[in-house]
């Protein structure tokens, strides 16, 4: 399981796989999250992705990438679609991909964004929006390996209804943090206007500089960007500050 | 809009399944040296353009063109002009 990634070697050469969906969810309004079942799926480490391919009757190709939202387990792997409008790949995943119908996919890639279990520094994740995907795979990971490191996710995201994994994330996990910040509605009970990820939110939700904690963050490059600055500006070593940025190209 | 364009990039972590198709190690975790300003990091924390023909990585700290990769129909184009070196971790050597 995910020797390739754990020796830094790749165990085989990258190639397309068939996958087949063999379930499927909603998590808000705007994304779903597919199980595909993936034979001779190599294993993954929590936060790398996937490229997916999809190939219309003509011949014509689109390929995008996607993190993987599950642990590795078997040959099941799980991603978290967000329909983009006018998008060529997001529309026909989330909405008309259908259990049976097949994809295909390569992967897992990236051995940058990724967090080990054997890693016990606390940790940050900070995700926006649909960011939340390749840090909910760390949570998981860290469940399933019985981790005992401390977690922190500060979860930005427009309104309440925009949550995603929410009765996972809401059941309690010991260790494991959970703060949200809304952007545009806040939530009936909440103290916190609705505003943008600020310094006063990190300070409060996330870790002191001081405990050195690894630092994961994962959004749409202008949260990415601010949430890093921020971090750095309460002292965070950017070295420890890791990015996956969502391009503009989605879809 | 210029500040639009400016912010059409994503990082480095976007070049992992392309540069996987050639190299047989994981190239984003790999530190690259700009030949422009000098600065080493984590090839993933590159600007990766992909709105150019193929893909075009960026440093952070200068902007200069590090890497460009162009994937044809049948094969690959990988331009690193704007590279010093490349350091890949990698476990022990064995005899």
């Amino acid at each position: 399981m995910a020797r390739a990634a754990v020796s830094g070697r790749l165990a085989e050469r990258l190639r397309w796989r068939v996958a087949r969906l063999v379930s499927f969810g909603d998590e808000t309004e705007a994304a779903r999250t597919l199980v595909f079942d993936v034979p001779g799926w190599p294993g993954h480490l929590a936060g790398q992705h996937v490229d997916v391919r999809l190939t219309a009757e003509d011949g014509y190709t689109a390929q995008r990438s996607y993190s993987v939202a599950s642990a590795p387990a078997g040959s099941q792997v799980e991603l978290t679609v967000q329909r983009v409008a006018d998008g060529e790949v997001s529309p026909y995943l989330a909405d008309v991909l259908e259990v049976g119908d097949q994809i295909e996919l390569r992967g897992p890639v990236g051995g940058w964004f990724v967090w080990r279990a054997e890693d016990t520094a606390p940790v940050l994740l900070v995700a926006g929006g649909s960011g939340i995907v390749p840090l909910m795979a760390m949570l998981r990971v860290r469940r399933a390996a019985g981790s005992r490191a401390p977690f922190r996710l500060v979860y930005s995201i427009r309104t309440p209804e925009d949550r995603y994994y929410q009765p996972e994330l809401r059941h309690d996990d010991p260790g494991v943090d959970v703060t949200y910040l809304y952007t545009r509605k806040a939530a009936p009970d909440g103290a916190r206007p609705p505003g943008r990820i600020s310094a006063a939110d990190l300070h409060s939700a996330g870790w002191p500089a001081e405990f050195e904690p690894a630092c994961y963050v994962c959004g749409p490059t202008g949260f990415v960007e601010s949430a890093a600055d921020l971090l750095v500006s309460l002292g965070h070593d950017p070295s420890r500050i890791r990015t996956e940025r969502f391009g503009p190209t989605g879809g | 809009m210029t500040y639009e364009l400016a912010e059409r990039y994503e990082d480095g972590n976007a070049l992992a399944g392309p540069l996987a198709e050639i190299f047989a190690v994981d190239i984003t975790s790999a530190t690259g040296r700009c030949t422009e300003c000098g600065t080493s990091g984590p090839v993933a924390t590159l600007r990766v353009y992909v709105h150019a023909p193929g893909m075009v990585a960026r440093c952070p700290e200068c902007d200069h063109v590090v890497l460009r990769l162009v994937r044809g129909p049948d094969s690959a184009w990988l331009d690193l002009r704007g590279t010093v070196s490349l350091r890949f971790p990698l476990p022990p050597a064995t005899d």
